[in-house]
C-alpha cells in the first residue's frame, strides 16, 4: 500500500514518527552504529513514551550488552532492569526488553512449528544439509530475522519493536528473503529435482541430467539434497503462507524503516541505494539517521582563513601566551593544520549529505561523540539526539 | 612453522574486514603497490558494488578481467559465469549445448546447498593462481562475517561430498588455500570498538575453522598524533580564557573553534589509540599490524589509491 498521507501527517520528530508505529526496522550499511542506534531509540522510547518496548538485536558490542545486564541472553526476551535507567538518573515510563537473534535456535523452532509429524521433524533436524544451512550460511540469517519479528509481533506483547537488521551481503537481502523462500518451495525445479527419489523411476527425459548431476555432485550428496527437499516439501504450504505473511507485515502501515549511515563515501552510497529501493517497494522510509557527523564550524570559510593566518603568523601570535613561545608556535601550526585537514573532511561529508537522495519523512544528524557508547547513559545521550 | 612471507610474495591474498572499514581501498592499494613493483595483478571484487574500479577511476568491470591501471586487471565475481567457465574448462561436460537448464538447476541447488556459491567463487580464484595467469591475485573479499564460510567451503564440501568430480576439485583448491607461502588473509579494521572486536574474533575463527593463514592486520584511518606531552601542556595553556582572548585579538578573529577542533582531534585520536592497543594485545604474537593514515582528501580515486599504496609499502618496510 502506498503511503498516501496528507502532508500534514508527516512527523516532525522521531518521537512523533514512532508514536504511530509498532515496528521500526533499523537498516543500512555495516559499521555505522546501527545496532547502537537501534538500542538508543528503544531506550529513549521506554524512557519517554511508556509501554513495552522491545529491541530485537543481532550483535551488540559486548561492553554495551554487559552494561545493560544482557550477558548471555538469547532468543528469549529479557527485561532490562529499571535500575539500569535509575543508575543514570532516569525513571523510565515504560519497560525496555531485549532479545538477541539466535539463528540456529530460531530455525529449529520454525521446523518444530511446521513439521507435520515428529518423524519428519527429527529427520530434518538431523539432516546434514539442514544443519549446515541453519548454522553456518549467512543467507539464512536474513529470513529468520524477519520470521522472528513476525512471530514476536503476532504475540502482541509489545507496543513498539525496534529491529536491528543483520549485516547482509546485499543490503536488501533480508527484505527479499521471505519471498525468495516462498518462491523456492513453489519452484518447479525443486519438484523436478526430487522426482527420482520419490518415484525411484528416472524417465528418459531427465536421465541425462541426473547422470551429469551424479558425476559432479556424487550420488550420496544428491541423495542428501533430495531427502532434505522432500522433507521440506511436507512443510511447503505452511512455509509459503508464513513467508507471505512476513512480507505483508513489512509493508504494513504500522511498520517503518530507519536507514542509518555515516557520511563516509561507501556507507552513504549504500544508504542511498537502500532508501531508493525502500521507496520503490512502497515501504515506508520513516527516517534517515546520519551518525558521527563532524561539527558545522569545521566548514566555516572564515575560520579556515583564520587558521591559515595562524600558520603564517605562528611565531608572532604565540609570543607571551605560554611559558614556551617556540613550542607554542609549533602547537599553533599543528592546531591550525589539523583544523584545515578536518575542514576538508567535513566539506566532503557535507557534499555527500547534499547528494543523498531518497525521501524520508525525517533526516536526522547525530554529532560525533567523544567517547564510545557502552552504557545506558551513553545510549540515552545518543537517543536524545535522534529523538527530537 | 616457517616465517610469514611478505604480503607481496604471496600469490593469493583475501582482503576482508567489517563493513565500512575500507577493505576495498586497502585491496586496491595492495594491488597498486604490487603492480608498481612490476607484478601482474588480478584484483577481484566479490560483493560487486563497483567501488573497486572507481578507485582506479575506471568503469565497473564484469567477470572478464580488464586492465584498469598499468599491470592491474580487475574483475567482478559472478558465480553463474564462474560455473559456466568451470563446466567448460574442468569437466568437459558433453552437454555444453544444453547448459541453460543445467545452470538453472545449479543456481537452484546453490541457493539451498551450503557452500556451492562459495566454492564457485573460491574455485575461480584458486584456478587463476594455479594457472599462473597473474603474479598476484588480490580479492576484495566478503565482510568478516562471511569470509570464514567462504574460506571453509572447500573443506565443508569435502566433508559432505565423498566422491565425484566436485570432490577431486576441492582437493587442489584446499592445497592452494592451505599453502601459507601462497595464500594469505588480510584483515582490515579501523581503531574503533566493534571493528577491533570483530577482527580479534576473526583471527581466532580463521585459525580454528579454516586452513588459511592470516598474514597481516591493516588498521585503516589512523589519526595522526598531534602533540607530544610537552606540546599538550602548552596547548592547555593556550586554551586558557586569557590566552584565547589575546590570541583572538592578535589573529583578528575568533580562534576558539580552531582550538576546539584540535581538542576534538586529540580526543578522537586518543579513543582510537586505546582500541589499537587492545587490538595489538589480542592478536597472535608476530602477526604484522600495519597502520594506514586517515586520508584528509577531497575524495577517493587514483590519487588516494596511490597514497595508500605508498603508506602500505612503507609499513611493509620497502
Amino acid at each position: 500500500m502506498s503511503p498516501g498521507r496528507r502532508s500534514g501527517d508527516i512527523p516532525k520528530t522521531v518521537a512523533q514518527l514512532l508514536s504511530a508505529k509498532e515496528i521500526v526496522i533499523a537498516c543500512g550499511p555495516g559499521g555505522v552504529g546501527k545496532t547502537t542506534t537501534a538500542a538508543a531509540v528503544a531506550a529513549m522510547a521506554a524512557a519517554e513514551e511508556g509501554g513495552r518496548i522491545l529491541v530485537l538485536t543481532v550483535d551488540p558490542a559486548r561492553r554495551l550488552a554487559d552494561a545493560l545486564g544482557l550477558k548471555g541472553i538469547g532468543n528469549d526476551e529479557v527485561r532490562i532492569a529499571d535500575d539500569v535507567f535509575k543508575a543514570v538518573g532516569v525513571t523510565p515510563r515504560g519497560e525496555l526488553w531485549a532479545a538477541m537473534l539466535d539463528t540456529k535456535q530460531s530455525w529449529d523452532d520454525l521446523i518444530r512449528r511446521h513439521a507435520p509429524d515428529a518423524e519428519t521433524r527429527e529427520q530434518i533436524l538431523a539432516n546434514p544439509l539442514y544443519q549446515n544451512i541453519s548454522a553456518r550460511f549467512v543467507q539464512s540469517h536474513d529470513y529468520i530475522a524477519m520470521e522472528r519479528l513476525y512471530e514476536i509481533h503476532s504475540e502482541g506483547k509489545y507496543d513498539l519493536i525496534v529491529v536491528d537488521t543483520p549485516p547482509t551481503r546485499n543490503a536488501l537481502d533480508f527484505l527479499d528473503a521471505p519471498q525468495r523462500l516462498a518462491d523456492f518451495f513453489s519452484s518447479r525445479l525443486l519438484r523436478w529435482l526430487i522426482v527420482p527419489y520419490r518415484s525411484r523411476l528416472v524417465n528418459v527425459a531427465t536421465k541425462p541430467f541426473y547422470q551429469v548431476a551424479d558425476r559432479i555432485l556424487g550420488t550420496q550428496f544428491l541423495a542428501d539434497i533430495s531427502e532434505f527437499f522432500i522433507l521440506f516439501q511436507s512443510m511447503h504450504a505452511g512455509f509459503v503462507e508464513r513467508a507471505d505473511a512476513v512480507t505483508r507485515l513489512l509493508s504494513d502501515r504500522r511498520t517503518t524503516f530507519m536507514v542509518i549511515s555515516t557520511l563516509e563515501a561507501t556507507p552513504v552510497r549504500e544508504a542511498e541505494f537502500f532508501s531508493v529501493e525502500l521507496t520503490a517497494r512502497q515501504l515506508h522510509l520513516g527516517a534517515i539517521v546520519l551518525n558521527k557527523v563532524l561539527p558545522d564550524y569545521l566548514r566555516s570559510a572564515q575560520t579556515a582563513k583564520l587558521a591559515q593566518s595562524m600558520i603564517d603568523r605562528a611565531d608572532e601570535l604565540a609570543e607571551g601566551l605560554s611559558d614556551d613561545p617556540v613550542v607554542a608556535a609549533r602547537v599553533l601550526v599543528e592546531v591550525a593544520e589539523s583544523f584545515l585537514n578536518f575542514g576538508v573532511v567535513a566539506r566532503r561529508e557535507a557534499e555527500q549529505q547534499a547528494e543523498l537522495r531518497g525521501t524520508p519523512d525525517l533526516l536526522v544528524t547525530v554529532p560525533y561523540f567523544d567517547a564510545d557508547i557502552y552504557d545506558m547513559g551513553g545510549l540515552l545521550q545518543l537517543g536524545a539526539q535522534v529523538w527530537d | 612453522m616457517t616465517a610469514a612471507p611478505d604480503l607481496l610474495q604471496l600469490k593469493l591474498v583475501f582482503v576482508t574486514g567489517k563493513g565500512g572499514v575500507g577493505k576495498t581501498t586497502v585491496a586496491a592499494a595492495l594491488a597498486y603497490l604490487a603492480a608498481e613493483r612490476g607484478k601482474r595483478v588480478l584484483v577481484c571484487e566479490v560483493d560487486a558494488k563497483g567501488d573497486l574500479s572507481s578507485l582506479f577511476e575506471a568503469t565497473p568491470t564484469d567477470f572478464t578481467p580488464r586492465e584498469v591501471s598499468p599491470g592491474i586487471w580487475s574483475m567482478s565475481m559472478d558465480t553463474e559465469a564462474s560455473l559456466r567457465e568451470y563446466l567448460k574448462l574442468h569437466l568437459r561436460i558433453p552437454l555444453v549445448g544444453r547448459i541453460g537448464p543445467l545452470a538453472k538447476a545449479f543456481d537452484f541447488v546453490a541457493t539451498a546447498a551450503p557452500g556451492v556459491r562459495e566454492i564457485l567463487t573460491v574455485g575461480k580464484l584458486c584456478y587463476e593462481v594455479r594457472e599462473r595467469h597473474y603474479d598476484l591475485v588480490v580479492v576484495d573479499a566478503p565482510a568478516s562475517g562471511h569470509i570464514v564460510g567462504q574460506l571453509a567451503a572447500p573443506q565443508a564440501i569435502n566433508d559432505l561430498v565423498k566422491v565425484g568430480l566436485i570432490r577431486s576439485q576441492t582437493d587442489w583448491m584446499l592445497q592452494i588455500l592451505s599453502d601459507h607461502q601462497q595464500t594469505g588473509l588480510v584483515a582490515v579494521t579501523t581503531p574503533e570498538e566493534m571493528p577491533v572486536s570483530e577482527t580479534l574474533e576473526l583471527a581466532t575463527r580463521v585459525q580454528e575453522e579454516t586452513t588459511v593463514r592470516m598474514s597481516a592486520v591493516v588498521v585503516n584511518r589512523v589519526l595522526p598524533e598531534l602533540f607530544g606531552q610537552r606540546e599538550e601542556e602548552i596547548f592547555e595553556q593556550l586554551r586558557s580564557p586569557e590566552a584565547e582572548a589575546v590570541l583572538a585579538t592578535r589573529a583578528g578573529g575568533d580562534t576558539t573553534k580552531v582550538l576546539e577542533a584540535a581538542r576534538l582531534a586529540v580526543t578522537m585520536r586518543r579513543t582510537g589509540s586505546a582500541h589499537l592497543q587492545r587490538l595489538q594485545a589480542g592478536l597472535p604474537k608476530g602477526l604484522p599490524v600495519l597502520l594506514m593514515p586517515f586520508m584528509f582528501s577531497r575524495g577517493f580515486g587514483v590519487r588516494t589509491t596511490r597514497q595508500m599504496a605508498q603508506s602500505l609499502g612503507e609499513e611493509l618496510g620497502h
